[in-house]
């Protein structure tokens, strides 16, 4: 993977004088909030609920071991033990202080990292496939133009205060696995005709308020052009995007309003007015950036295992985390293996400094010392050599990671909501851990299949709720939390944006509702090679309508004892 | 309908409210409840002092109920505010 050259580290340390500087002057009082915020907050620095929070950016999604040890340190020292994976591949840390806030910036640049764009109107932490480099159906790997873009978008003088934050995913794969389609520029490395890799230039698609899908703007761009053919793009949108209404202020809405042959129109002309050569990266650059992504020499090993057959044969867990939470490698050795942080009840995305030190222990000893961060809020590694699982999956074991549930309906994805969340309408963890609970049986949960749920605690939607076959939007009802459901939403290669099924419920009667929803799919499917979303897409939203808004059918089911309600009862 | 003033210490950034004594503290139950706009000025001009000071940031006012004299937020948002933790 990529480390920081002498370049990098002195701006990155720079960058941590300069707010240590910035922290100092304002406890002190020679800065006020009013002057200080912002600085703050270009450090990744935020205000929540409870206390401040720290966004630390992970690019692409890549950390190392040490670096992953580094966050555990953090964690343990600086925070509560513990540490939240994000839908944008980053962590926070809930319970910072600004009077350590150097501290752990400084800690962060000694492990070649940082919290800079993790916040503002700028060029945010570019996301990625988390399988990349090693899928089976991988064209090219995107972390190579991620460190680009990395580099590029990092202090670039002219976009640092665009009308709106900015995001841009990248996937050099056949299957999306980093929902290009939801970003303000998604890009997919795809295959020319005359055989040469370039890039499907995707724009304005976004969640939130107003959720789109991104459209086409170009089906392939050659690929040295990346850099000056997206410089173009930000600048008719630096310069036409509305800076006059927050909600109105993201690229889609531009986009959109434009329309996509007038955007591209705008596009290909500003491009022609760039200067190629100087924006364009130099091919010995390419070079350099591109070696640093070489797939380490892995040796090779045997694709098939005696003791694995002989362990999934004996051990129903086992063979559950084998067949949801690994996956195909390009090397017939190896697989991709998924670290879940679902644990049904647990809250999604959380680890504690122990699990994060378990984690780098195995990629250091079994992972060539990577570790991939999804979007789904889980971990991955990407190599671990077949023979080699038995021994990961027991030490996961040991560290309570070995939830067997990638790609089922308890991995389902939840922001932070009003637990932590300065701008939530309502919870989202509590509703998590219950509907995790009602599913948590491994098999039902497999019975039921590939199934996205994700739960935004309001319009925001850094839950991705649009996304998820199943979304689950927080509103405040007349002071009370509320909860509306979409259904038939996508993140992938056939995004869709969900679709609102009814008036919204009660918190108390959510994981009914739920059940209701997957009880409907499981009675209405054709067999269990037909997926939630399949089945949804053939049927549409009135069976669902009718399970969950027909006289009296929430008020017949059976379950009734939520956590949600002792939790309420809890409050003062 | 009482109010009460909220915000968060500069350096820990830790939730505090305004005791009847000035100071800022963490237990809501020790806030001073104002009734009245005129009371509300005077509470959130000492809050502008205290930001002014470099005390806190972020005041603003609270909506509660008095329980036995006792501030209780009406929001579910305040009422985890106050308790200093998440409710999972
Ligand atoms: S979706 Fe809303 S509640 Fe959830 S983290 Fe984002 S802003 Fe906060």
């Amino acid at each position: 993977m990529y480390r920081y050259d002498s370049y990098d580290d002195a701006f990155v340390r720079s960058r941590a004088a300069q707010f240590r500087d910035q922290v100092t002057r304002r406890l002190v009082g020679d800065l006020s909030e009013e002057q200080f915020r912002p600085l703050r907050l270009q450090n990744g620095l935020y205000l929540q609920l409870h206390s401040y929070m720290l966004r630390v950016a992970i690019p692409y999604g890549v950390l190392s071991a040490n670096q992953l040890r580094a966050l555990a340190a953090i964690a343990r020292r600086y925070d509560r033990g513990f540490g939240h994976f994000t839908t944008r591949q980053n962590i926070q840390f809930n319970w910072t202080r600004l009077a350590d806030a150097p501290d752990i910036i400084d800690a962060l640049a000694d492990a070649g990292m940082h919290a800079i764009q993790t916040s503002g109107n700028c060029i945010r932490n570019v996301t990625a496939d988390p399988y990349a480099g090693v899928a089976a159906d991988e064209i090219e790997d995107p972390r190579i133009w991620g460190e680009v873009l990395r580099q590029w978008s990092s202090a670039h003088p002219e976009f640092l205060f665009l009308p709106r934050k900015f995001k841009i995913a990248i996937s050099g794969a056949l299957e999306d696995r980093a929902a290009v389609l939801f970003h303000d520029i998604g890009i997919r490395i795809v295959r020319h005709r005359d055989g040469s890799a370039g890039f499907a230039i995707l724009v304005g698609g976004g969640q939130g308020r107003t959720p789109y899908v991104a459209q086409e703007l170009r089906s392939f761009l050659p690929r040295q052009h990346l850099l000056s053919y997206l410089e173009a793009v930000m600048r008719v949108y630096n310069l036409n995007g509305r800076r006059d209404n927050l909600y109105k202020a993201r690229i889609k809405v531009l986009v959109n309003a434009l329309g996509i042959d007038e955007f591209r129109r705008q596009v290909e002309a500003e491009w022609q007015r760039i200067d190629h050569d100087a924006i364009d990266l130099p091919e010995a650059e390419l070079q350099r950036i591109t070696e640093a992504f070489t797939l380490p020499s892995l040796p090779v090993r045997a694709a098939t295992s005696t003791e694995v057959a002989r362990r999934r044969r004996a051990d129903p867990a086992f063979d559950s985390f084998w067949r949801n939470n690994t996956t195909p490698h390009r090397e017939p050795g190896y697989r991709i293996l998924t670290i879940a942080l679902k644990e049904p009840g647990l809250i999604p995305g959380d680890a504690t400094a122990e699990q994060m030190d378990a984690v780098a222990a195995l990629a250091e000893r079994y992972g060539h010392d990577e570790v991939r961060v999804t979007y789904t809020q889980n971990l991955v590694l990407p190599h671990v050599a077949v023979a080699d699982l038995p021994n990961v999956y027991d030490a996961l074991v040991a560290a309570g990671l070995h939830a067997a549930n990638a790609g089922l309906i308890t991995d389902l994805i939840a922001c932070p909501g009003l637990d932590y969340c300065n701008l939530a309408n309502a919870r989202s963890i509590p509703i998590a851990q219950e509907i995790a609970r009602r599913f948590a049986d491994t098999g039902r949960a497999q019975a039921i299949g590939t199934l996205r749920l994700n739960i935004s605690g309001c319009i925001n939607a850094c839950g991705h709720h649009h996304a998820g076959n199943i979304g689950i939007l927080g509103v405040d009802k007349k002071g009370t939390e509320h909860y509306q459901i979409t259904l038939g939403g996508s993140p992938g290669n056939d995004a869709q944006i969900g679709e609102i099924v009814g008036p919204s419920f009660a918190a108390e009667d959510l994981p009914d509702a739920i059940e209701r929803i997957i009880e409907t799919y499981l009675a209405l499917r054709h067999g269990s090679d037909e997926t939630f979303l399949t089945l949804y897409r053939r049927v549409g939203i009135a069976p669902f309508k009718h399970a969950l808004y027909a006289q009296g059918a929430i008020a017949r089911l059976p379950h009734k004892t939520d956590r949600q309600l002792t939790q309420e009862a809890a409050l003062p | 309908m009482a109010s009460i003033i909220t915000a968060n210490r500069l350096t820990s950034g830790e939730v505090v409210y305004l005791a009847p004594n000035g100071t800022w503290v963490r237990d809501i139950a020790a806030a001073e409840p104002s009734a009245d706009e005129a009371s509300n000025r005077r509470i959130e001009q000492i809050a502008a002092r205290a930001v002014a000071a470099n005390h806190i940031i972020s005041p603003y006012l609270v909506d509660v109920r008095l329980e036995a004299g006792r501030p209780v937020p009406l929001s579910v948002r305040e009422k985890i505010r106050a308790q200093h933790r998440p409710t999972v």
